[in-house]
């Protein structure tokens, strides 16, 4: 790795001042597990590394009693995963937090790195999508809070100005008959990236037989996550065994916009928005009626 | 800024105080190798892809190519070398990767160690698919993991077992 100064930073100022002053040169170092990476085969360069980790704010966790959830900057996946209330109040969120790399990427990444990694296939992006979440921003000028979609503009690229960094990142208070589920589909059925994946969001009537209201994005079929605005217009209201599992797939499909790569073809990425939405949804659903709890996976970890 | 240069590292390495001088670029994995000679961490694929570099940090499994050495400042890392007795007697899980010839070539042996540690020290009753998806970020290209398995289960049986109390007698 080419070589570079360490800043061990305790406060958020020092953190922005010194990506002021550092200008293009200066790298956040979070868990590390992206940009070390990156560093090491000089897809980035540094001549400053700033290490966040030892900043008593960005280590915050909370789930107020109000209901939703403070996640700082440097809460990695594994501390949520550990977290009996983040699994059960949030498990489509959780769904993505445990299947992020390994048990050793989890111990190191964090839900703010992968938002900033901006990858288009990052995991927990549609996940914090259809959960409304926000992003709290810190930079020169004071702070500012963002919705996290519209976050990332481009594979790799975000909003954050180049002295801007994110503090935490808020999730919303969630209705009573809340359900979500993130799905992806990979070749293998662990450690790999996704080719494609779906989150969805519903909240239903205290009868559980009516959507208020759904949101769905997808993730790896575009540059950036792509949300469903069809699927949320066309089921609003509706009677859940109104509209039928095939027309959801089909507006997800037309919703998706993929590539061909070395992880699948555009073809087969297409025909995944459709299946993966529908099983997240039918997930979600399951959640929100409590007729299922925990992971689709079986809560392995 | 602070000038680019080497720095004192301050850490608890398998128990015991260290201090080595390093470079800011220089990961764990470099520094416990190249400086301490602590050569049973491996490199592999040195991208976090493979779990050969696999330690503890303060009790959680990380990938130590993954981690600038100047991270650990202060903190406790346990490696291969500080599973075994000071006696020489090893930990239960080399003892049973030995037992199950859970190992062939065994590059990959330290790192599903630490691996394997740190599912039971969280989870000392795994079932067989959760043991598969824990060593999942380890790679092995020898045993075919059936028999890494094994030896994970076998000890994590032998010692619910030994810490369990007897069951009732049951009716014949």
């Amino acid at each position: 790795m080419q070589a570079f100064d360490y800043h061990p930073v305790t406060s958020v100022s020092e953190a922005v001042a010194l990506l002021a002053q550092g200008a293009s040169g200066a790298c956040l170092l979070n868990g590390g597990t992206d940009l070390l990476a990156q560093l090491k085969e000089g897809r980035r360069t540094a001549n400053h590394v700033v290490d966040l980790k030892r900043i008593p704010e960005l280590a915050e966790f909370r789930l107020p009693p109000e209901g939703g959830a403070w996640v700082g900057a440097a809460v990695t996946c594994r501390t949520l995963s550990r977290q009996a209330g983040w699994r059960n109040r949030f498990p489509g969120l959780h769904d993505a937090t445990h299947l992020i790399g390994g048990v050793q990427i989890q111990g190191r990444a964090t839900v703010a790195g992968n938002l900033c990694n901006a990858s288009p296939a990052a995991d927990s992006v549609p996940a914090l999508v259809v959960h409304g979440a926000r992003v709290h921003l810190a930079g020169p000028a004071g702070r500012r809070i963002v919705p996290v979609a519209g976050f990332c503009i481009a594979p790799g690229r975000t909003i954050l100005a180049r002295d801007e960094m994110v503090v935490a990142i808020e999730i919303p208070p969630l209705p009573a008959e809340f359900g979500a589920a993130y799905l992806r589909f990979t070749p293998r059925n662990e450690m790999d990236i996704a080719v494609a994946g779906a989150a969805v969001a519903v909240d239903l009537d205290g009868e559980g037989s009516h959507y208020r209201s759904v949101r769905v994005a997808l993730g790896a079929v575009g540059p950036t996550v792509i949300e469903v605005e069809r699927i949320t217009a066309r089921l609003a209201g509706r009677p859940v065994a109104e509209v039928s599992f095939d027309e959801i797939a089909a507006l997800a499909r037309a919703a998706a916009r993929p590539i061909t790569d070395m992880r699948g073809t555009s073809a087969q990425r297409q025909h995944l928005a459709g299946v993966l939405t529908v099983r997240a949804l039918r997930l979600a659903i399951s959640r929100a009626r409590r007729t299922q709890a925990a992971s689709p996976t079986g809560d392995y970890l | 800024m602070t000038p680019r240069k080497k720095t004192v590292l301050e850490f608890t390495l398998n128990g015991e105080p260290r201090a080595v001088l390093c470079e800011p670029q220089q990961t764990l994995l470099a520094v416990l190798r190249d400086e301490l000679h602590l050569t049973g961490t491996k490199e592999g694929c040195s991208n976090g892809n493979c779990g050969a570099c696999n330690v503890l940090l303060d009790g959680v499994l990380v990938n130590s190519c993954l981690i600038l050495a100047l991270e650990v400042q202060g903190r406790g890392v346990l490696t291969v070398e500080g599973l075994a007795r000071p006696d020489g007697t090893l930990h239960p899980l080399q003892q049973a990767f030995l037992d199950h010839a859970a190992l062939q070539c065994g590059i990959c042996t330290p790192g599903f160690l630490l691996s394997a540690k740190a599912l039971l020290d969280e989870n000392p009753t795994p079932t067989e698919s959760q043991v598969r998806y824990w060593l999942a970020g380890n790679l092995c290209r020898c045993t075919g993991y059936d028999k890494i398995v094994r030896a994970v289960l076998d000890v994590a049986r032998s010692q619910s077992a030994a810490h369990a109390t007897p069951p009732p007698v049951s009716p014949a």
